[in-house]
């Protein structure tokens, strides 16, 4: 591809054709300010803040949005005028006219992109004031609220659920001063496709999606002496929680979450780790099962309930094909509730299990029906997210990173390289093959990475011959690849083993996670991840001694009855029917 | 030239009619060809043009139906008959609906480069009898008005545009001496608002402020810097917007400014409505030769006047409505309005 030359504030600058304007500027560290753009998206210009000045004939000049507009062959721009600098100003007025501006009070209190934007351009007063839009609060769903007043309507959340999931729960609706984004005829939110990633809670610049919050529930049970709150922490939560005490995106705390959690007042402290390492133990069994039984494949993993949900609603058609071991969430609730409890003479009544996930769905996968022990009791009883276990720790004035190291409690508190691994898209699949390759042949040396399912390609494929069979294996996160692995294998592709995870880059990626996620901290917690597993003694499930333990001494076989009972699922067509 | 295998050449032309849902942004070419794809009607960025990437990514031709009516005219007579009518630079024909304060309202073809007098006067039949014309706007809701001082000039593209005014549409609505200019371009922005796609910030929430500040200014509580923020949120609306409904949706209220200040500046400093139509501007009070009948105490529907036999009935200003019912009904002239 040609190049094209162009001058931006008196600089001569060169980049390729088909450059937009926005990354010209870049090029050469000119800052140019945005509040609806996105680089996993395709572009909007909705907000026009990115208006810069393009010269045209007989000393004319027009303004033309950054983002979207492509270079030409000897334009001359300029990013920074009197007028750009009172157009976006004005911008900022009209947004502000149309906003609750309660930032003293609002959630997203320095985190805020309409903040920042107000600071950049030194607001300090607002020429309009007349009628605000007003919509009712949506609290229906139980991980997510949606608060239309804050809504700048930069569509970004429209488009993470379009063309990243593949949901189509948001869009816009209405025209003129009344426009939207609403769930598809005003439903709540709750009674839609919505699966509850979160995606669109990371896109949004403001506070219009937000978390329901339930760290009052949790407070509640730390605070009650009644109750033994125990927590479980999910893997990608140690190489993220660093970031809400200002440390950059890929810095593990591992050793310091005990000690945090200990002191905020958590009688047992768990690791999910351990779950995963359980649910490769049954996972990988059922795949052996298939591959004696000759199928059905492909074997699609479950450990994802965003990616769970949108199957059931989207693609229930493959529900004979999902693993019916459950997540690791439930797999380490439900033991803690049956062999924990018997095995430390506690009524499991009065255990409190809290898990803090990188996941907003978790919150959903917690209320399912099936999720619950024989007498009701559900297996996990409170999820909070990264994000606020953060607030939480804040709220206890407890620093993680100056803390010194503690352990897991024992147990299910113990885990390996494999079970860290899951919170990486692939690495699912990856602790599977760690397993079963080992199982299928055991004289073979053990192969731990797959270099075929790392990286963040949306899809990725790859195969693997264990024993004489060679495994054909797919790993897509983000479900807008879902999808197209999914029809591929409707049209013939032969999969054996698909992983999906919803949220891209894996729960690293989580719609829990801290601000910003974005394509930056995804790769550097993934890289974190990896190199955690690398430095770990042990990388195989069933290397486990805790896992061998709880075999032994409760479940019996993996995929035997008990274990059948207690670690795994169901799954059903769910309404309504998505398209 | 339809159908399929054209005159034995193997190729195929399909013509299929696609019926609009009604929304005034669709006549805005991005905007159109995603509701034709089935999605909201709402402008894309351009570039990339229709021209390139247009209907499903295909290089598309849009075009208003007078244009293409043209074509085969031209193909069957030739540019040189096209040229025949018109000016050099703004050949043929133009049709414009002509509607408001004149005699005859209708569609009107008329030579590209006529007058605009020659149009409202020779075609439309001037003002009906006992008001003048006072401006006309041309090119449909977001069009500017053109003074009738200004109406010597031809009508082409470019004078229009110089005047502005544009050709837009065809659209030509005439006022008079009973239309207020201020009103008349608070109703157009109005019109705009509520049809703009609601996509970009400018156009959704900047015709917002400006149509609240008309409106607080024919509600007789504007303020003299309100011209300057109304001058300025154009500005910016019209620079920044995404496509051309939020580019032109200001120029009613630019063209108005620029051609009758002085009925922006009664509103705000006198508080009054020339043309008698900002009710909230209007006062009725009763002349000393009330007969006291009590007909228009009885009809006002609040009620505020009252009176007895032999007195003049007073109107309580502060609770009337300014519905105009008493003016109406006396049968002696003797309520006025001011």
């Amino acid at each position: 591809m040609s190049d094209v030359n162009l001058t931006i504030n008196g600089i001569p600058v060169r980049v390729p054709t088909g450059s937009t304007l926005l990354q010209a500027a870049e090029s050469i560290s000119i800052r140019i300010p945005t509040l609806c753009y996105d680089k996993q998206l395709t572009v909007s210009g909705a907000c026009r803040m990115c208006v810069v000045e393009v010269a045209g004939p007989a000393g004319s000049t027009r303004l033309e949005p950054a983002c979207s507009y492509p270079v030409q062959e000897g334009m001359v721009v300029r990013t920074n005028t009197r007028e750009l600098r009172d157009a976006r100003r004005t911008i900022i007025e009209l947004i502000l006219a149309n906003h609750p501006r309660a930032c003293q009070t609002c959630i997203r209190n320095q985190r805020c992109d309409l903040q920042s934007a107000c600071r950049e351009y030194s607001i300090d007063k607002i020429r309009y004031e007349g009628e605000k839009r007003h919509h009712a609060i949506d609290t229906s769903s139980v991980a997510i609220t949606r608060h239309p007043d804050y809504c700048i309507l930069c569509g970004k959340c429209v488009k993470v659920c379009k063309e990243v999931q593949g949901v189509y729960a948001l869009d816009f609706v209405r025209r003129g001063f009344s426009t939207t984004v609403l769930p598809p005829f005003d439903r709540d939110l709750a009674e839609t496709v919505c699966v509850l990633c979160g995606q669109c809670l990371l896109k949004c610049p403001v506070a219009a999606i937000r978390d329901k919050s339930y760290l009052n529930k949790v407070e509640a049970a730390l605070e009650d002496p009644n109750k033994i709150v125990t927590v479980q922490v999910a893997p990608s939560v140690r190489v993220t929680i660093g970031e809400l005490f200002g440390l950059p995106p890929g810095v593990s705390l591992t050793r310091k979450l005990p000690t945090a959690l200990r002191r905020i007042g958590f009688d047992y402290v768990f690791d999910t780790d351990f779950g995963a390492d359980m649910a490769v133990m049954e996972e990988g069994h059922e795949l052996i099962g298939r591959l004696q039984a000759g199928g059905p494949f492909p074997l699609i993993t479950s450990c994802s309930p965003g990616w769970v949900k949108f199957m059931e609603h989207f693609y229930p058609e493959f529900i004979p094909n999902m693993s019916s071991a459950k997540s690791p969430q439930q797999i380490v609730g439900a033991l803690t509730k049956t062999f924990f409890a018997e095995r430390n003479r506690i009524d499991h009544k009065k255990l409190f299990n809290v898990s803090i996930m990188p996941c907003s769905a978790k919150k959903f996968e917690i209320q399912r029906p099936e999720h619950r022990l024989d007498d009701g009791t559900r297996e996990v009883d409170a999820v909070l997210t990264t994000r606020e276990f953060g607030d939480l720790l804040k709220l206890h004035e407890v620093d993680v990173p100056t803390l010194p190291d503690s352990e897991f409690d024992p147990i299910l508190g113990d885990s390996t390289g494999a079970g860290l691994m899951f919170g990486v898209t692939g690495g699912m699949m990856e602790a599977s093959l760690r397993t079963v390759a080992s199982v299928l042949d055991p004289t073979s040396h053990p192969r731990l990475e797959y270099s075929a399912l790392r990286g963040t390609g949306g899809i990725k494929r790859g195969s693997v011959l264990v024993g004489d069979r060679e495994l054909k294996l797919a790993a897509a996160h983000g479900l807008a690849n879902a999808r197209k692995v999914l029809d591929s294998i409707k049209a013939g592709e032969e999969i054996h083993f698909l992983e999906v995870m919803a949220c891209p880059g894996g729960c690293i990626g989580g719609g829990g996670q801290p601000l910003p996620t974005d394509e930056d901290s995804r790769r550097r917690r993934i890289e974190a991840m990896y190199a955690e597993d690398r430095g770990l003694p042990i990388r195989q499930s069933h290397k486990n001694p805790a896992i061998m333990t709880v075999y032994k001494e409760f479940l019996g076989e993996p995929n035997g009855e008990k274990a059948h009972h207690l670690l795994h699922t169901k799954y059903s067509a769910r309404s309504p029917r998505g398209f | 030239m339809l159908g399929p295998n054209i005159l034995g050449t193997g190729k195929d032309l399909h013509v299929e009619i696609v019926q609009g849902a009604g929304a005034f942004v669709c006549g805005e070419e991005t905007a159109m060809i995603s509701s034709i794809e089935g999605k909201r009607g709402m402008a894309r960025n351009k570039p990339p043009y229709p021209a390139a990437h247009g209907f499903h990514g295909h290089p598309t031709c849009v075009n208003n139906v007078e244009t293409f009516a043209n074509v085969p005219l031209i193909l069957a007579n030739g540019v040189d008959w096209f040229r025949g009518v018109g000016t050099p630079s703004n050949a043929g024909t133009k049709i414009f609906s002509l509607s408001g304060k004149v005699r005859n309202t209708g569609l009107v073809e008329v030579p590209m480069g006529i007058t605009l007098n020659e149009l409202l006067h020779d075609i439309g039949g001037g003002a009906p009898a006992g008001s003048v014309i006072k401006a006309a706007q041309t090119g449909g809701p977001s069009g500017g008005c053109i003074p009738a001082d200004r109406m010597s000039t031809p009508v082409d593209y470019e004078t229009l545009r110089k005047l502005g005014g544009m050709m837009g549409s065809g659209g030509l609505v005439v006022t008079d001496s009973g239309t207020c200019m201020v009103n008349f371009a608070k109703f157009f922005l109005g019109f705009t608002q509520h049809e703009s796609c609601g996509k970009c910030i400018p156009c959704r929430e900047g015709t917002k402020r400006m149509l609240e500040i008309l409106e607080r200014i024919t509600d007789g509580k504007g303020k003299r810097e309100d011209m300057d923020e109304l001058r300025h949120l154009a500005a910016v609306i019209s620079r920044t917007s995404a496509c051309g409904l939020g580019q032109a949706a200001p120029q009613p209220v630019v063209s108005t400014l620029r051609y009758f200040e002085h009925e922006y500046i009664s509103h705000i400093v006198d508080t009054r409505c020339m043309a008698g139509v900002c009710r909230s501007l209007l006062t009725y009070h009763i002349l000393p030769n009330c007969r006291s009948c009590g007909l228009c105490a009885r009809k006002c529907p609040v009620p505020c006047i009252s009176g007895s036999k032999g007195e003049i009935y007073v109107i309580d200003n502060d609770r009337c409505i300014k519905c105009g019912e008493c003016n109406r009904v006396c049968p002696f002239g003797a309520v006025a309005r001011t």
